[in-house]
């Protein structure tokens, strides 16, 4: 690989907690941080395509707004100032919200998401919008309506998907830490190519308000990070019940980022399911990484539990079942009538076709297609309602698992990043989401923490598994993971 | 992975349905790439699912009602300006949806 291919950086300070730290001490201020960023973006971005849209100036005014509270006295909390990167799904007023999308060309968030606000509230900075698979779906974010994002490590391949402008930002010094989403893996998937920290929360731990849907009952925010500590540290900021989503969990917020000051690693007792290392394809370097993490977790005192989650070869077929089905629905909304572009004809019906036609991409298209066809009438109950009842399966499958360990370990992905337009078959790519798909469908929290690198040069990532709400323990396992792996 | 015929699934068919307008092309290539992924998803039939209850949702909370108390709604003009056309500000125009040969039919 030659060395003009590779714009992995950390900029200094390089997390989140360091330039609260540095920003607490004096030592810098938010213009500075994000000055840094934003030279740095201008330098590599042409190369990685990894933000659609970065707005240096007003960026920069809110920057000053932050340092003018800190140097009065009334900043709001340590991360006052600290820019975040956002998914180009996540609605921030007064910005434009295009789920890389053609179809949401000129609309413009008329308010916070759930999670956004949280982050203001915390004095943060609304950093750009992360390039993505064209509504989330897909896992290499060459589906976006703005061209494919690249990865860092070499930018002949991809970054993963849906969030890989998230994970590309953050990998290439661009962002100090980026939001994503996470429905069947977008979030965890390209922090592995990335060779960074992403972690799908629980269902319902962060509220969905103001995120726009791709398969409602799988959807999850969460923080992609360049260490695990950030990720608590994240979680902590925009965790919590919303009267807004009414799926979101009315629970005690942990102190996620205080957990890590002190634990026994010894104390948790690491699953690994059989199933997991008989899955075709899986490359040998990967199940190395793994094995290596396991041998570790032994070492440290660790009781090793051997399972079985015998649904494992059904997730990715429930999966595509179910998600599909419901972006076939979500995305009907996107007729050009009450926001976005619209393909003007006099007909009504001709300005639906004439609009979606031009407005969706050809993995948005497949998939509504598949969608509509596993719900429609004579095909629900073979399709729709048999995946939902293997669903309840899995979720049942990882219940029992949870009974006789705390922490499940498995690869993120079988293989490390492969190169742009490698992978054309859909059914060949949505095959590569074996490992992260049942998390989704349990709703369970998990995390993935770089571990090893591939002969090719290519970072990879390891997956901890936790049962709901048991974030504090996935986060344990993954800070002392990468204590090792450094 | 074999890819299997589904005599049932018609792609064109279907993407009327989601009123998607699609090339020949396409039409032709989603067939072939969505057989293939219908043919993969046939396992499911092999499992017994025999009184097992369908998950629609993993939050098993029902009848979430928000207090019923005013709060403030999104600026009429914000809304009103993401769409592509409007009258006076505070409509969104819409295509002609009843032709005019329906008039008085109904």
């Amino acid at each position: 690989m030659t060395e003009d291919k590779k714009l992995v950086q950390r900029p200094k300070p390089g997390t989140i907690h360091e330039a609260a730290a540095a920003l607490a001490d004096g030592q810098t201020t938010s213009v500075a941080l994000c000055e840094q960023l934003i030279e740095r973006s201008r330098a590599v971005d042409a190369a990685i395509n990894g933000f659609r849209q970065l707005d240096a100036e007003a960026i920069l005014r809110q920057a000053e707004r932050s340092d003018a509270r800190r140097t009065a006295g009334q900043e709001h909390g340590p991360y006052d100032g600290i820019p975040v990167a956002l998914k180009d799904n996540l609605a921030v007023t007064g910005e434009s919200c295009g789920c890389a999308s053609r179809i949401l060309e000129g609309y413009t968030a008329a308010y916070d998401a759930t999670a956004v606000a949280r982050l203001k509230a915390a004095g943060m900075l609304c950093f750009g919008r992360t390039n993505m698979d064209e509504f989330a779906m897909g896992s290499s974010t060459e589906n976006s309506g703005y061209g494919p994002a690249r990865n860092p490590w070499n930018t002949d391949c991809v970054p993963g998907g849906s969030s890989g402008g998230s994970a590309a930002v953050v990998a290439s010094g661009q962002a100090l830490a980026a939001l994503g989403t996470d429905t069947g893996g977008s979030i965890r998937q390209p922090a592995s190519f990335c060779g960074i920290v992403g972690m799908k929360p629980t269902y319902g731990l962060i509220s969905r308000y103001g995120l726009v849907a791709y398969a409602s009952s799988l959807d999850q925010i969460g923080p992609l990070t360049a260490d695990v500590r950030d990720a608590a540290v994240l979680l902590d900021v925009v965790s919590g019940y919303d009267d807004r989503d009414s799926t979101s969990i009315p629970t005690q917020n942990g102190n996620f980022n205080q957990a890590l000051d002190n634990y026994d690693i010894g104390s948790l007792r690491i699953g690994v399911p059989a199933e997991y290392f008989n899955v075709e394809g899986l490359a040998p370097h990967v199940r190395t990484a793994v094995e290596t993490a396991i041998s570790a977790y032994r070492d440290a005192g660790c009781e090793i539990v051997d399972l079985t989650l015998p649904t494992m070869k059904y997730v990715v077929a429930v999966y595509y079942i179910i998600a599909t089905a419901e972006a076939s629905s979500n995305l009907a909304r996107y007729d050009g009538i009450r926001y976005g572009a619209r393909a003007s004809t006099d007909d009504v019906l001709e300005t639906y076709y004439k609009t979606r036609e031009a407005g969706f991409n050809k993995e948005t298209k497949r998939r509504i297609i598949l969608g509509t066809y596993v719900l429609s009438s004579g095909y629900y109950d073979a399709y729709y309602l048999r995946a939902q009842k293997v669903r309840t399966l899995v979720r049942k499958d990882y219940t029992d698992a949870f009974q006789k360990c705390d922490v499940i370990i498995s690869p993120v992905s079988p293989i490390p990043a492969f190169r742009c337009g490698e992978i054309s078959d859909p059914l060949q790519m949505y095959l590569m989401d074996i490992y992260t798909v049942p998390v989704n469908l349990a709703g369970n929290c998990s995390i993935s923490v770089p571990f090893g690198t591939h002969a090719n040069g290519l970072p990879i990532g390891v997956q901890l598994i936790g049962d709901a709400l048991q974030e504090t323990k996935i986060l344990r396992a993954a800070h002392w993971l990468e204590g090792v792996g450094n | 992975m074999e890819p299997t015929t589904n005599t049932d699934f018609d792609v064109a068919y279907i993407a009327d349905l989601a009123r998607l307008q699609l090339t020949d092309a396409e039409i032709a290539e989603f067939q072939q790439e969505l057989d293939s992924v219908l043919g993969y998803v046939k396992l499911l039939s092999e499992v017994d699912v025999e009184g097992v209850e369908p998950t629609a949702h993993v939050v098993t909370r029902n009848n979430v009602f928000r207090n019923d108390s005013t709060r403030e709604t999104l600026d009429k003009s914000a809304v009103i300006d993401n769409a592509p056309e409007s009258v006076n500000g505070d409509l969104i125009k819409v295509p002609l949806v009843i032709g005019e040969e329906a008039d008085g039919v109904a």
